[in-house]
């Protein structure tokens, strides 16, 4: 009960405290008095102290399941294990509002330790914008979805965590999501600082590059987390359905992918200067339309969060209110940017850069619309549609080629002025190589169309000429190379993935047995059992391959209590090559049941190859301030 | 000037989306994934499992009282198993048996119906499966009752089997 009060008040010391260091730093900028400086370390501190408090307080209190608590009572369940009554904490609305403030909190206190170098009024305005942002949520938070809100009398037990959250990954992605999320806020308020003190240069590139790698790493980790647990959980056998809650989190990765090609350029070469700051603000602000569009409950997706308009309302007002702010900080101060009048030659890094720049934010458009075109039909003209599969794959695909072929030229060109032949010649000749490779792959592998051809073709070759350019260049610059080798080696395995992958589905009961290309699937029997929170059915299907392999698989059909829900656990059988997928469901009023095999061919190489993209950005981060090459 | 048009249109494009996502959250969201029954057989455009001419359904379903759309797949044993019920119901005057050939190869599918004889008066091939999601079929075996007017009067997932049947028999005096 009293930690209830405990993480209540802490939210509101929060609020004070972030308050106070609002107006410290206004008055610091207006008189030019640095004296109260040597203070807002500690006052930054204090905050996230507090944060962490209520944060710490209200996981006890999910611990403890204690039920006097609104979240908990809507949340957890006694007889739930430890481990999800902790994961509980964030697997809410409310409680992952209190996570994501803490972290904002945490890295406004990081960036004022480890920002010394910059001018200090920059970093003054800078913490400024994040307390603005910071207050934001506060307010939110306490005002719309209070994770203290007390109940009385006291019930004896809660409703419990929606089952298909109760996995060990879905317990860290969201951390890992809100940590990139999270991040692109400090980039924004430095370049909206920058811009405001005219400081955006190659200087302030140099030192937001961390920043901006931080929050990409962790950004593709976080996908990566959530479309595992898609792909084993929801049993669907994907690993990206194109659904709005998907769409959103990639936009802010391809913006942010963008922006980490153009923060370099903007370090080696002092250009892109605005580019690079309307980046920055796109990226953050579709952060936050994210969170509207999810949390508001405007659009249908499998996993909107609690379906509250007057949460969105407030949301949406305060990401307007931080899109204005800073399209007019834009507009005010747009003459302050450096004056450059560098020609751009055709054949040099920076023009490859600005074109994959473009295609980037071409596919960022087709999701955007994609994504929100069903919100502008309805209140337009009162149809209700769903955008699926069909439209990303047909505006994605054909462009996805020349960004591919981009991708793989860029790195062998030179800044400024590039006349090497031989390298020339040599790209051509792998250009050639990939292109009768993915015919020859192609042909004997089934009759593909033309487009995937070419597409598998340009993959190929990024694939190859990544590779070369690690065994030339080495360990020079093998961050950006393994991140570009990863790209690659992920368009293949989706592509091969998709093009031989295999599906049956069929009714079935116990000793029935199927035939599906050259394999029997058996199911031999079904078996009950009865664990802490969920009845279980498993069934055992013996899968012989025509090459004499046997294996069994043991899909799990799970009935939970508390809330009553039932959920498909996948059977997964997982080689290098390929995956083996069984599904089974109930089939109402009915002995059978409905099975769903699939083989996925290159399905671990897809996980393997966003690790690597991943492992770039780190051993980015990592470099300490080595010469970049890009 | 032309710098003034572009902030100018910047603002109101975004005051534009500000205001549909006012209005979008004023709409009600609560659907609820209703089961969606399908009161009248959709038309759908197969290709003839024997010519391989594109054909539509609504060109089959003319001259009968009733229809019986069976979804089958030689690979599959539980069709096996409700085919002599099929076979038995096509000697009933009163309805026309359908088939949708799912998911399989031409060769193994003329075997199977020669093993054990062919009791469709059309075969259509749904060779990728698209057509049985469009219908809401859930796999193989699946079978639909139609009326004269394509209206769907029974479901049956899964095989034919006595009971089921019966119940088709039934349904067939009854309704006359």
């Amino acid at each position: 009960m009293i930690l209830n009060y405990i993480g209540n008040f802490s939210l509101l010391f929060c609020f004070i405290i972030s308050l106070i260091i609002f107006f410290t730093c206004l008055s610091c900028l207006n008189n030019k008095n640095f004296f109260l400086k040597k203070n807002l370390n500690e006052l930054l501190f204090f905050k996230f102290f507090f944060a962490l408090l209520s944060f710490c307080s209200l996981v006890v209190l999910f611990i403890n399941s204690e039920f006097s608590n609104e979240t908990v009572l809507n949340n957890s369940h006694i007889s739930k294990p430890l481990f999800y009554k902790i994961s509980g904490t964030w697997g809410n609305h409310e409680g992952s509002l209190l996570l994501w403030l803490l972290i904002l909190t945490f890295f406004a206190f990081f960036y004022f330790l480890k920002s010394k170098t910059r001018p200090a009024d920059e970093r003054l305005l800078t913490i400024m914008f994040q307390e603005v942002i910071i207050l934001g949520f506060l307010f939110f938070l306490l005002k719309a979805s209070n994770p203290f809100n007390i109940i009385y009398p006291v019930p004896k037990e809660g409703l419990g965590l929606n089952p298909i959250l109760q996995d060990p990954l879905l317990a860290i992605h969201p951390p890992v999501l809100y940590l990139g999320y999270v991040t692109t806020s400090i980039v924004f308020s430095s370049s909206l600082a920058g811009l405001i003190k005219g400081n955006i240069n190659n200087l302030w590139a140099k030192d937001i590059r961390k920043w901006v790698f931080i929050s990409w790493t962790f950004l593709t980790l976080g996908i990566l987390l959530g479309s595992i647990w898609a792909y084993y959980e929801l049993g669907w056998g994907g690993f990206w359905f194109w659904d709005p809650v998907e769409n959103i989190s990639l936009m802010p990765w391809l913006s942010l992918t963008a922006l980490v090609h153009c923060v370099l350029v903007l370090e080696k070469r002092s250009i892109f200067h605005s580019w690079t700051v309307i980046l920055s603000i796109i990226t953050f602000t579709l952060g936050i339309c994210g969170t509207f569009l999810v949390r508001s409950g405007i659009l249908n997706s499998v996993h909107t969060f609690a379906n509250d308009p007057e949460r969105g309302l407030y949301i949406l007002f305060f990401l307007f209110f931080l899109i204005f702010l800073s399209v007019l900080i834009y507009f005010i101060n747009e003459d302050k940017f450096e004056k450059n009048n560098k020609n751009l030659n055709f054949y040099t890094k920076e023009t490859s850069i600005i074109l994959n720049n473009w295609f980037v934010m071409y596919f960022l458009s087709v999701i955007l619309i994609g994504t929100v075109y069903p919100i502008f039909l309805e209140v337009l003209s009162n149809e209700k549609i769903s955008v699926g599969p069909p439209f990303f794959n047909k505006l994605i695909i054909p462009f996805l080629i020349p960004f591919l072929i981009f991708m793989s030229i860029a790195p062998n060109l030179k800044w400024i002025k590039n006349n090497n032949f031989l390298n020339k010649f040599k790209l051509i000749i792998i250009f050639i190589l990939s292109f009768s490779l993915s015919i020859i792959v192609s042909r004997f592998f089934g009759n593909t169309a033309l487009n995937i051809t070419i597409l598998l073709a340009a993959s190929f070759y990024l694939f190859i000429t990544t590779i070369k350019d690690f065994m030339k260049k080495g360990f020079k610059n093998y961050s950006q190379t393994i991140s570009h080798f990863g790209f690659s080696l992920l368009v293949l395995s989706i592509l091969m993935n998709s093009i031989f992958s295999e599906e049956i589905t069929s009714n079935m009961r116990v000793g029935d047995e199927i035939n599906f290309s050259d394999k029997t699937i058996k199911l031999q029997k079904l078996e009950n059992s009865t664990e802490a929170n969920f009845l279980k059915l498993i069934a055992y299907f013996k899968i012989e391959e025509e090459n004499k392999t046997k294996f069994v698989l043991q899909p799990e059909i799970r009935i939970y209590d508390k809330p009553k829900t039932v959920t498909s656990e996948a059977a997964i059988k997982t080689d290098i090559f390929k995956d083996r997928f069984l599904v089974i469901n109930l089939v109402k009023e009915n002995e059978y049941l409905n099975v769903r095999y699939q083989e996925k061919p290159f399905m671990l190489w897809i996980w393997i190859s966003a690790i690597l993209i991943s492992l770039g950005g780190i051993i980015n981060i990592l470099k300490k301030n080595e010469k970049q090459i890009l | 000037m032309k710098n003034k048009y572009y902030k100018f249109s910047i603002v109101t494009f975004l005051i534009f989306i500000f205001l549909i996502f006012y209005y979008g959250l004023k709409e009600k969201h609560l659907y609820t994934p209703e089961d969606i029954v399908i009161k009248r057989f959709p038309n759908l455009f197969l290709n003839d499992f024997h010519s391989y001419n594109e054909t539509s359904l609504d060109n089959i379903l003319i001259d009968s009282n009733y229809y019986l759309i069976n979804i089958w797949a030689s690979w599959c044993l539980p069709c096996r198993e409700e085919h002599p019920y099929l076979v038995q119901l096509k000697k009933n005057s009163l309805i026309k048996i359908i088939g949708i050939n799912y998911k399989d190869k031409k060769d193994s599918a003329l075997k199977f119906l020669d093993k054990f004889e062919n009791p469709y008066t059309h075969i259509l091939s749904d060779t990728n499966g698209t057509a049985s999601i469009e219908i809401g079929a859930y796999g193989v075996p699946e079978s639909f009752v139609l009326n004269k007017k394509k209206e769907i009067i029974k479901k049956i997932i899964g095989p034919i089997d006595k009971k089921k049947f019966n119940e088709i028999i039934k349904l067939l005096k009854n309704e006359n």
